[in-house]
């Protein structure tokens, strides 16, 4: 019985769903907002507002602590120096699910987890262009030529 | 093995399934654009969430 065995399985087994994690929790760091399923953003949004109460503590054990968890030294540096002094004033609810729809395909309800007081970057447009530019490369019968990633 | 000891008659189904009817879900209407859209969501139509949850819509 899985009874008061708190937290989500995401069908997958210990290894590749720390490996998820990780991920996803290094990204919302870097790009301040990411958009998962309602059941992943549930999942990341905990082990997040942990990684920014070790930015507050702020201690050299605390960012050896945040390292040993996320996957870029960058997503570290960018923790320790940026989000725990804006974070500073507030205790506890850094970040935020707000829930988006149904995605197409597989119906999988998207949410988008962000970090509370990060503002939208407008990139669609700019995201479209690139699309079609890659689109009419293809057409052409040309290799797309590898812009800079997004 | 246990097995049924009379005929199950179709009405006894149907009466089971009376109450088994589907409802539509409840819609809100969004304060920004007065579309209507589904509670606790953000907007699909303009895209914003308590008045300022942005994702990026196609305008057009």
């Amino acid at each position: 019985m899985r009874h008061r065995k708190a937290g989500f399985k995401l069908g997958r087994n210990p290894a590749s769903r720390r490996a998820l994690l990780r991920g996803l929790v290094t990204s919302v760091i870097e790009q301040e907002r990411v958009i998962t399923t309602v059941t992943k953003a549930k999942a990341a949004k905990p082990l997040v507002d942990k990684m920014i109460t070790l930015a507050k503590r702020g201690t050299l054990h605390a960012r050896r602590q945040a390292a040993a968890f996320l996957q870029t030294p960058g997503a570290v540096r960018k923790l320790f120096d940026k989000l725990g002094p804006r974070f500073m004033p507030r205790n506890g609810g850094y970040t935020r699910v707000v829930r988006l729809g149904w995605r197409r395909g597989d119906g999988a309800e998207q949410a988008m987890l962000e970090l509370v007081g990060s503002e939208l970057v407008k990139r669609a447009a700019e995201r479209r262009r690139r699309r079609e530019e890659r689109l009419k490369a293809m057409r052409e019968g040309r290799e797309p030529e590898e812009s800079e990633k997004n | 093995m246990a097995n049924p000891k009379r005929r199950h008659s179709q009405r006894r189904t149907n009466n089971r399934r009376a109450h088994d009817a589907l409802r539509a879900a409840g819609l809100t209407e969004c304060p920004n654009c007065h579309e209507p859209k589904l509670p606790h969501r953000v907007c699909p139509h303009c895209g914003t969430y308590k008045g300022r949850e942005v994702i990026e819509v196609e305008e057009e």
